[in-house]
């Protein structure tokens, strides 16, 4: 706690300083300390901010060093730092006091080496290809004879006046610059901008769209040429509708873009060459066909003529294809009188034969014929009436004799006995029914008896009565004056006595009391 | 008649196209096999596809432009370009 009271200790004579005094003096020692620095590493997580500046970091395996490219040095690159690439960076080391931190303040970045740079360019490469972007069924074919050529390049150098040399000796065209950076970091965004900008162009328009687009540029190390290689310039080229020929680096370098494009040119001067035909010699051509053209259709008139010629020398006289006709004609005329004579004989033959056969004697013979013949069958006739009459009464007779009364009678002998037979049974079977009832019904009479009353009184039980009614209470009895008492074996009639003494009186069972039993 | 050609007007078609088809009639007219009314029609079509190809060979102009850019790199016109 002694630490937040500001006790000077006598004697402690070390120096007190502000923070910004300490931050200035580690910024000035770190920057004067190591000046100009070269540093080699591997590229971590790269940041460029919207305000342009570019922040990332340098690692190795066991460090990681913050560096920064502000936004007016990124354009001078020749390689914008790229995650996993290796690379040399130069620059100087600062410090910034607001966040106690050090950092490198990088304005030139190098790939370490060919090998790091290739396995980034191999692995890049892979990936767009397997997005189809080099697909051969993508290449458009270039036009034979474009007639405004689009060229993607700077437009300082060698590069296009070889394109424009070579061009004004093979076809002289219209062409349209694109000024691009050929190199360093904006080489990429430029090209890519370039090449969508000549797509963005309508035809015939105020800037008129090119037939053709040729991106080129001139040899250089591979770093020299990596814009070329970048994302966005493949894509562009991959994406042109206009017909693209690439012409980057010498015939040994080959970018991206190479592969994106409709056509790779091994040099800008050969890309000229693709583009335009030579035009001396199409004009020979052209000149060639209208000679052969002329002579075929000259020579074709001279071949028709002289073939018409020889067909008229060829062709017989009107009489001599007559004379055959006429020859036959005669024959013929020569012929008729003998064919007319001969066929009128032959009829005539013909006729007398036939007449020859008709005679009155023929047809008396043919009526005597039919007479004969009519007479039989008339002789006939009766004896085939009486026949067919005797034969009808025969078989009525066998008929009418099969008819008589003893079947009838037969049958109603059976039925009469069958009848006395039933009405014996019917008779019996009344009888039996009638005894069976009646000692059905002596049995009832009899369980009847036993059942009643009577039965009771034989027992030595009594009714009493008044009139009709029976009385079952000595009250309801008292109230009469005469009585009558039935015992088993006749009635009495009797007066009761009132008021005496209740005497034990027979029970006066109801008549169908069952419980008696 | 399979001889008749296309008839395209030849004011429209490409170097190129007018360059294929003069060819193609040239042959046939040589093979001699054409009847000789198609092959004036034939003759009178090579005829203006030969003066076709030669028109776009007489104009054979060079005009060389750069695309000027504005600040945001977008294409605001063109300037002439000479000397190269």
């Amino acid at each position: 706690m002694n630490d937040l009271i500001d006790d000077p200790t006598p004697g402690q004579n070390l120096p007190e300083f502000s923070v910004s005094e300490v931050s200035g003096a580690i910024k000035r020692t770190l920057e004067d300390q190591f000046g100009r620095i070269r540093v080699k590493g591997e590229v971590g997580r790269v940041f460029k901010a919207r305000s342009g500046h570019l922040y990332y970091d340098i690692k190795d395996d066991r460090n990681v060093l913050s560096c920064t490219t502000w936004k007016g040095q990124v354009s001078q690159l020749s390689v914008v730092p790229e995650e996993g690439l290796e690379v040399v960076v130069t620059g100087r080391l600062t410090a910034y006091g607001a966040q106690s931190k050090y950092n490198m303040n990088v304005d030139e970045v190098a790939v370490a080496g060919q090998g790091a740079l290739m396995a980034l360019l191999e692995k890049r490469r892979k990936t767009l290809a397997a997005e189809g972007l080099f697909d051969p069924d993508r290449k458009q074919p270039i036009p034979f004879l474009p007639e405004i050529i689009g060229v993607v390049t700077s437009p300082s150098g060698a590069v296009i006046r070889d394109i424009l040399h070579r061009l004004r000796e093979r076809f002289p065209r219209k062409v349209l610059i694109w000024p691009v950076a050929v190199q360093g970091a904006n080489c990429a965004p430029e090209v890519a901008r370039a090449i969508e900008g000549f797509n963005r162009l309508t035809p015939g328009g105020a800037l008129p769209r090119p037939d053709l687009i040729i991106v080129a540029r001139g040899g250089g190390s591979v770093e020299d040429l990596w814009g070329f290689n970048e994302e966005a310039v493949v894509r562009a080229a991959a994406g042109s509708r206009i017909p693209l020929i690439s012409a980057v680096g010498h015939e040994t370098d080959t970018t991206l873009i190479d592969h994106a494009s409709d056509l790779r040119a091994p040099t800008p001067t050969a890309a000229a060459e693709l583009a335009v035909p030579v035009r001396l010699e199409l004009i020979a051509t052209v000149d060639a066909q209208g000679a052969r053209l002329t002579r075929a259709v000259t020579r074709g008139a001279g071949l028709q003529r002289q073939r018409m010629e020889d067909l008229s020398r060829a062709l017989p006289r009107a009489d001599s294809l007559l004379d055959t006709p006429r020859q036959r004609l005669d024959r013929a005329g020569d012929g008729l009188q003998v064919a007319l004579e001969r066929f009128v004989q032959r009829r005539r033959l013909d006729l007398s034969n036939l007449s020859g056969g008709l005679r009155p004697s023929m047809l008396t013979r043919l009526v005597a014929a039919e007479k004969r013949s009519l007479r039989q069958a008339a002789a006939g006739l009766d004896p085939a009436l009486a026949r067919s009459v005797r034969l009808r009464r025969e078989r009525f007779d066998a008929r009418a004799a099969r008819l008589s009364p003893r079947a009838l009678q037969r049958e109603v002998k059976d039925g009469t006995q069958k009848l006395d037979a039933l009405s014996a049974r019917l008779s019996r079977a009344g009888t039996a029914q009638i005894d069976m009832l009646r000692k059905r019904l002596a049995a009832a009479d009899r369980m009847h008896e036993t059942l009643s009353y009577k039965a009771t009184l034989e027992r030595g039980y009594a009714v009493v009565r008044s009139g009709a009614e029976v009385m079952t209470t000595r009250a309801d009895a008292a109230k009469e004056t005469l009585l009558e008492v039935e015992f088993r074996d006749g009635r009495l009639t009797v007066a009761p006595q009132g008021d005496r003494p209740a005497k034990k009186t027979p029970p006066k069972p109801e008549p169908e009391q069952g419980s008696l039993f | 008649m399979t001889d008749r050609p296309a008839d395209r007007p030849v004011a429209e078609m490409s170097f190129e196209d007018a360059m294929k088809e003069l060819e193609s009639v040239v042959d046939r007219l040589e093979r001699g096999d054409v009847p000789l009314s198609a092959s004036i029609d034939l003759y009178e079509r090579g005829a203006a596809l030969k003066k076709r190809c030669e028109e776009e060979l007489k104009r054979a102009e060079e005009k060389i432009a750069a695309i000027t850019l504005d600040a945001d790199g977008n294409p605001t016109g063109t300037t002439p370009v000479e000397g190269l």
